[in-house]
């Protein structure tokens, strides 16, 4: 009996002796192709940070106004984000590269899913980054449009082209991502469709007078938008 | 960039060229750029035909009219004044034959697409003098034909300029920006420098033709602006001509953001391409003029300045963001002060606008944001310093307002280095 135990014991040590013996190696190289990612991302980030920092990615991002949302967050600056962002998932390409010389089942999987993922994850920033800035201008150009056409509460009617913009943006980036599409698409609709029923309503009812000045203002030559002119020739 | 002759010459179409081959070379070429003016075209016609038949009786001249469109019958109202009837009026005949002919650009109006087609065909043409009027300018008389025409064609000036008797309230982005700054950047004091009656030598004419960038929308819409201060950057002999009155034209709310678009947006965009031309030149200096400088007039004249003030403070308070990113924080806290104060005690001060002013420029030259959006932005400021302007000069005598105006341009040419610090140049 005690030599049974003796021997199963024995057997088990060297299975995993050999064991341990046949995986050690690809540990090491996993380990050194970590070392070798992290000296890459760490050169990746450097390069990024460079490049943002030439172009005035910063610059960018604020009349975009993404610096904004990212300073409410909590977040650093998105020259620096976008660095970090680098290095993060360079290191990760290369840990999951080391990971897959591992040969454990099914993680070979995981990272084809994962690397398949990756494009659609740029794309997707990608369309927040360039959606913000259009909000961003559109919204700008709907205040100085409205500001200069005298009309009433322009910050109002900026930020309501603002979120809507961002919406639809945010609405394409889970589509891209394929989370949840039906819902954000459905969300989206309901969303956007009773904002419009809603200005509608508001518009036709409780500003009919406004309503009123405005169509005659738009359709009678004779007026200006409130009836009255300046008088005063800038030229 | 400069275009080519065959670049250029895609604006004229079969028909016009036709057209033009039929006059064949002229000496004088009138151009009329129209949009539904059949109400006032009549008496500027009978202006340029008596001009031309009095003082140019030997010259070879045609009367070139690009029409954006019009649903008046405009172009047939030009084409068809025949040069007999106003021979017959003033018992002066023709020598030559005076031709009419008119060209449909596009089928909405824009003043540079006309202005180039006028260009175009004076250019194919030979024309040695150019002159530019505009449908609405029923003041002009035979003698400002002449006035205009005359420094070109026997003085050898390049650029022929008017100057009006005009309302002390009209053209106040003329008086609180346009003149004095384009004085203080390149020492020279021109009155119009958006002239909408204007000649020209053949030689300025192609010049300017080859080198516009004509396919940018921006650059288009201010041409005329453009034109000036091409001239003067090239160093073109450039004098003025009275041309009377200058009648008062109602304009509409929505008409101030065009007006910064067609003037303004030129100005900025010249001061960054022609800074070796005016970084070193102080003061400025009178340019050849006939007739008064400038005169002007004070007939009553109803202006909505509480409409001003509302929409300047307003303006100040809505657009705070947008501010941030073009003014200084001083500039901008002077601003939200003066937006605080009620109507009797406002005052948008010479310095504080130049600043203003500048500060714009800079912003505009840097692109902080869009630079449409930069121009958008100054709209409700100009409402504040044209209510300084109309408050200021409501009581005082011309003399007076002329030396309101004086005071501002002496201010923009004082604070001219402040501009280049702003630029970075």
């Amino acid at each position: 009996m005690r030599d049974m135990i003796v021997s199963e014991l024995t057997q088990a040590i060297q299975q995993f002796s050999r064991g341990f013996a046949h995986i050690l190696p690809r540990i090491i190289v996993m380990a050194v192709i970590a070392l070798v990612g992290w000296l890459a991302a760490y050169l990746a980030r450097a390069l990024l940070r460079s490049i943002l920092r030439l172009i005035k990615f910063d610059r960018l991002s604020e009349s975009a106004g993404a610096s904004v949302l990212l300073t409410k967050a909590g977040l650093p600056q998105a020259t620096e984000l976008l660095s970090q962002l680098g290095f993060a998932i360079t290191w990760m390409v290369f840990i999951l590269l080391g990971v897959s010389v591992l040969g454990i089942l099914g993680v070979q999987e995981l990272i084809t899913n994962l690397f398949q993922f990756l494009p659609r994850l740029f794309a997707g920033l990608l369309i927040i980054f360039v959606g913000l800035l259009t909000a961003s201008f559109f919204s700008r150009a709907t205040l100085l449009a409205a500001v200069n056409a005298n009309l009433p509460s322009p910050r109002l009617l900026s930020t309501a082209v603002r979120a809507i913009l961002i919406v639809f943006v945010l609405s394409m980036f889970f589509e891209e991502l394929g989370v949840g599409e039906q819902t954000m698409l459905l969300a989206f609709g309901i969303a956007f469709g009773a904002a419009m029923l809603g200005l509608a309503i508001a518009f036709g009812a409780g500003g009919r007078n406004l309503a009123q000045r405005f169509l005659e203002s738009r359709l009678s030559p004779d007026n200006d938008d409130d009836g009255r002119k300046d008088e005063f020739s800038p030229l | 960039m400069k275009k080519s002759k065959a670049e250029n010459d895609e604006v004229l179409s079969d028909e016009f060229l036709r057209q033009l081959m039929g006059v064949g070379e002229v000496d004088i070429v009138v151009g009329l750029p129209t949009h539904n003016n059949a109400a006032t075209i009549g008496p500027v016609i009978e202006a340029i035909q008596g001009g031309l038949l009095a003082f140019f009786p030997r010259e070879r001249a045609v009367i070139i009219n690009a029409d954006g469109g019009s649903r008046d019958g405009t172009p047939d109202l030009v084409v068809n004044a025949a040069i007999d009837d106003v021979g017959r009026g003033s018992k002066i005949y023709a020598l030559r034959t005076l031709h009419a002919i008119s060209t449909e650009y596009a089928s909405t109006p824009a003043r540079g697409t006309a202005l180039r087609a006028i260009l175009a065909a004076a250019e194919l043409l030979r024309a040695k003098a150019c002159i530019i009027l505009s449908p609405e300018s029923t003041q002009l008389k035979a003698d400002s034909i002449a006035s205009l025409l005359r420094p070109i064609y026997s003085e050898g000036f390049d650029l022929v300029l008017p100057t009006y008797a005009r309302h002390r309230f009209d053209g106040l982005l003329l008086t609180n920006l346009l003149y004095p700054m384009t004085r203080a950047l390149y020492g020279l004091r021109i009155r119009e420098p958006h002239a909408l009656d204007f000649a020209f030598s053949g030689k300025l004419g192609d010049q300017f033709l080859s080198q516009n960038p004509w396919d940018d929308e921006t650059a288009r819409a201010g041409s005329e602006s453009r034109f000036t201060l091409s001239a003067i950057a090239g160093g073109y002999r450039i004098c003025q001509s009275f041309l009377g009155n200058r009648e008062h034209i109602e304009r509409r709310t929505a008409d101030l953001v065009p007006a910064l678009r067609q003037t303004v947006a030129p100005l900025f965009s010249f001061v960054h391409s022609t800074a070796p031309v005016w970084r070193g030149r102080l003061g400025s200096e009178l340019i050849p003029t006939t007739g008064p400088d400038r005169e002007f007039t004070r007939e009553p004249l109803r202006i909505n300045r509480k409409r001003l003030l509302g929409m300047f403070v307003s303006g100040v308070a809505e657009l705070e963001s947008i501010f941030r990113s073009i003014l200084t924080v001083p500039t901008l806290e002077r601003l939200q002060e003066i937006a605080r104060l009620d109507e009797a005690q406002f005052c948008y001060s010479e310095e504080l606008w130049v600043k203003t002013v500048y500060e714009f420029a800079a912003a505009y030259h840097k692109s902080v944001i869009s630079r449409d959006h930069i121009l958008q932005a100054l709209a409700p400021l100009f409402r504040g310093r044209a209510l300084t302007f109309l408050l200021q000069n409501n009581q005082g005598s011309s003399d007076d307002v002329v030396n309101n105006i004086e005071t501002l341009c002496l201010e923009f040419e004082r604070l001219k280095p402040y501009l280049l610090e702003k630029m970075e140049l």
